[in-house]
């Protein structure tokens, strides 16, 4: 058996580093170390509540506004209140923008650029996809970054800009966004929507979203040369390289649900739990934190509204600074396809059936997602009326509150305590919190560790795929 | 020039606020001034042991290291050692890495006010022992300590800001590269000059119920953020509503106040962000260069003679009165 350590692992958030033991041929065992620790959790403590606004987003360049977003729902359950009907809308606005410009981002920049890379030269694929994908110099970073920061404008119009805001609060937002910005939301939206339909899909958003089967899926692919769209040229390296094989986890999907609207959210809370064969409902009291393997002071596993996080500098058995969340007990995995797959996509659904999470199903499920909530952005936008975009909120003096939110890459949650009108607990668990976790106390890796398993040595590259499949966001991880 | 971008304990937020540079190729420009992307890990091919091999060639001066950008606190815990911040797969710290190829750099850029001050990761007990390169909060010293100057000269370069505006970083790498860029362009925090000689406060969309001291009470309120919302525009520096974020926007146009994220030390003002100290009803803060008695004149005559327009419009999510339109034209 040999080890080999894979790192600095780049074109994902932050820092990461894998160790891989192989035994004939092959991966026998993963172990994820998130190496970077700040301690955003001690850093919450002993400050009045609603500076967490302005502590959290920093936690995360990339996933900003979804920390906002999670520490706003906390203070509105800590406090009682709920956004109002425009302020929700438009805080689903400014959170769509961060996550559909993220999963914009993985595929451009983070994912597709591996495909660019010399191993693949004798592809049939190869020259369209240097062309295109390499990193830096092909011809997706000249138009897609410029594509990216005409979208983020809505950031500017909404948001004050991206990342960091403090526009959202627990009544809603301190922006109410007057004609003539919701009709530059508009043109951007607009925009934004163009430039996917031509380049990203070569086919209307409506049309990808009506893709309800796997057969849909291969007639629409059928129907087009390999290079008529970067969806379509992701469809065909993804056939020949055969990535739907690669990358299961544990095929338990978790979604906090997205988007709220009146009576519940865009795409709704819940566990798919393919080995028991059934959708069940999400209950945040199933979660546990086991910090068995992680450099963090021993302790039993906490719910995160009892949780601590305190540091140690050695610790037997300990390879990360990650702790480890489970739902009831069972490692899940959390992102669009989680999301998608619980909210009944039928294509989604029909491939993780099929096969499972994995490589190819991650992607196709990202990028379905940006088909599905650009027209829901524009249907928000649309719904704006005369009332009011922030609820006046009292912070109580004394409380718990608990905020639970869809970023890009998965299910966040914040959990905070109040005393004397301070902060004196704050934990979060972040997407890739749940996707990196390192092993539990019954020696069960976590999600992307069961991943790689099984992995072919001789074919390095699929292990890039496979972590990068998750878009994982170190930063957010640890915290 | 070759350019190697390490993030170090900060959260990446500078490097995406790069990529939403107005710039319609940010890279091509960058390359246009013959700035050559070494290594930035959101944007490069190279992993793992090809990275390995880029810094080993830095760190030993087989490839000159013409500008190194580091992005996040210098983190230098626990006990000095560094180990809250290892570099994946190289078994190192990340300061042993940042001091070794600092001693290389012709040019040493912090990017974001973390690299630069320590920065929000310093903040409450600072619990990773968060520094900056060159400074500790606005003590000089970091990482790097107070005399540290870069092969070409210059101490280190402090892009602050929380995250920094797209052009801030570009316009300073291109300055450098034009040969255009010396210690007389820096202000006493390290801080280029171009946009750290200006104030938040200058263009500022709310300047109008600034001069009336007609104030906003709660989020969503159109009025000045001064007086009770913790707005500190007036003595931060930056050019932040001269030069517009994400094509339009700012903290203040976004509905949210200063809190002076260019500045050393302001993860910890002492009091809630969202909320102005006051001492007898007077923001302890004032507009920067300006005396006190002054001040407390001028807006209590101004708050006298605030238009009901300014007045309405300031504690109101909309405009509720638009400005009248003067029959016998402007003059």
């Amino acid at each position: 058996m040999s080890r080999i350590t894979v790192g600095p692992f780049n074109r994902v958030e932050g820092d990461l580093e894998i160790s891989l033991e192989m035994e004939n041929g092959r991966v026998a065992a993963a172990y994820v170390n998130s190496p970077l620790f700040r301690g955003f959790e001690q850093i919450l403590v002993g400050r009045e509540a609603m500076d967490a606004l302005v502590i959290v987003p920093r936690i995360c360049g990339i996933c900003s506004v979804s920390q906002s977003a999670a520490a706003a729902a906390a203070l509105a359950d800590l406090a009682g209140v709920r956004p109002t009907p425009n302020g929700q809308r438009v805080s689903n606005l400014i959170l769509a923008a961060e996550n559909l410009a993220d999963h914009f981002t993985h595929f451009y920049l983070f994912f597709m650029p591996d495909f660019a890379r010399e191993a693949y030269r004798a592809r049939p694929w190869f020259a369209a996809a240097e062309a295109r994908f390499k990193a830096v110099s092909g011809s997706a970073a000249g138009d897609a970054l410029p594509a990216r920061a005409a979208f983020m404008q809505i950031m500017g119009l909404l948001a004050g800009k991206w990342p960091h805001t403090l526009t959202l609060q627990p009544g809603g937002v301190a922006r109410a966004p007057q004609a003539a910005e919701r009709l530059r939301v508009f043109a951007a939206l607009r925009e934004f929507r163009g430039w996917l339909e031509k380049r990203l899909f070569g086919d209307r958003l409506e049309n990808i979203t009506a893709l309800e089967s796997i057969a849909a899926l291969r007639r629409w692919m059928d129907g087009r040369s390999a290079t008529s769209s970067d969806f379509r040229l992701f469809l065909e390296i993804a056939d020949d390289l055969q990535l739907a094989r690669y990358g299961r986890a544990t095929d338990r999907f978790l979604s906090h649900g997205a988007y709220p609207r009146e009576g519940g959210w865009l795409l709704p809370r819940g566990v798919l739990d393919l080995p028991a064969g059934s959708l069940q409902p999400f209950l945040p009291a199933d979660v546990l934190e086991d910090v068995s393997h992680a450099w963090l002071e021993d302790d039993q596993p906490r719910h995160p509204s009892e949780g601590d996080t305190r540091p140690v500098e050695e610790k037997a058995g300990a390879y990360t600074w990650c702790k480890a969340p489970r739902w009831q007990e069972q490692v899940v995995e959390c992102g669009a396809l989680a999301r998608q797959a619980v909210a009944g996509h039928p294509l989604i659904r029909a491939l993780v059936v099929e096969a499972g999470g994995n490589v190819a199903s991650r992607v196709i499920a990202r990028l379905l997602e940006l088909a599905l909530v650009v027209p829901a952005m524009e249907s928000w936008l649309r719904d704006l009326d005369d009332g009011p975009f922030c609820a006046q909120t009292e912070i109580p003096a004394d409380g718990r509150g608990c905020g639970l939110i869809e970023a890009a890459r998965g299910g966040l949650g914040h959990w905070l305590t109040v005393r004397g009108g301070h902060i004196v607990r704050y934990q979060i668990i972040a997407p890739t919190t749940w996707n990196f976790s390192p092993r539990d106390a019954a020696g069960t890796p976590g999600a992307l560790e069961q991943a790689l398993v099984g992995l072919p040595e001789a074919e390095p590259l699929l292990v890039q795929h496979v972590v990068r499949s998750f878009d994982p966001c170190m930063v957010c991880t640890v915290h | 020039m070759k350019l190697l971008w390490l993030q170090s304990g900060g959260c990446g937020g500078c490097s995406m606020s790069l990529l939403c540079s107005g710039a319609q190729d940010v890279l091509g420009l960058l390359a246009s001034a013959g700035i050559e992307l070494a290594w930035h890990p959101s944007l490069s091919e190279a992993s793992g042991d090809e990275v390995r091999a880029i810094l080993a060639d830095f760190e030993s001066g087989r490839t000159p290291l013409d500008l190194l950008c580091v992005e996040g606190s210098l983190l230098t815990g626990p006990n000095g050692s560094g180990r809250f911040h290892m570099l994946g797969g190289t078994g190192r710290p990340m300061i042993d890495w940042v001091r070794s190829l600092a001693a290389r750099a012709r040019y040493t850029l912090g990017v974001g006010t973390c690299a630069t001050y320590g920065g929000v990761t310093a903040g409450g007990i600072n619990p990773a022992g968060a520094i900056g390169l060159q400074y500790d909060g606005n003590q000089r010293g970091g990482l790097l300590g107070p005399d540290y100057r870069s092969a070409a000269g210059l101490p280190v370069i402090n892009i602050a800001g929380c995250p920094t505006h797209p052009d801030w970083v570009t316009d300073t790498l291109l300055a450098l590269a034009l040969g255009q860029f010396g210690e007389a362009d820096m202000d006493a925090l390290g801080r280029p000059r171009f946009y750290a000689d200006q104030l938040v406060h200058h263009g500022c969309t709310r300047n109008e119920f600034y001069e009336f001291k007609a104030s906003a009470e709660k989020p969503g309120d159109l009025g000045c953020m001064m007086e009770h919302m913790g707005c500190v525009g007036t003595q931060a520096h930056a050019d932040c509503n001269i030069r517009p974020w994400n094509g339009a926007g700012s903290c203040t146009n976004g509905g949210y106040p200063c809190i002076s994220c260019t500045e050393p030390g302001f993860e910890s003002p002492g009091h809630a962000f969202g909320r102005t100290p006051k001492v007898a009803g007077i923001p302890i803060g004032l507009p920067s260069d300006m005396p006190k008695a002054w001040f407390v004149a001028l807006a209590a005559l101004s708050k006298s003679a605030t238009p009901a327009r300014v007045r309405q419009n300031a504690v109101a999510e909309m405009p509720v009165v638009a400005p009248a339109i003067r029959k016998t034209g402007l003059k």
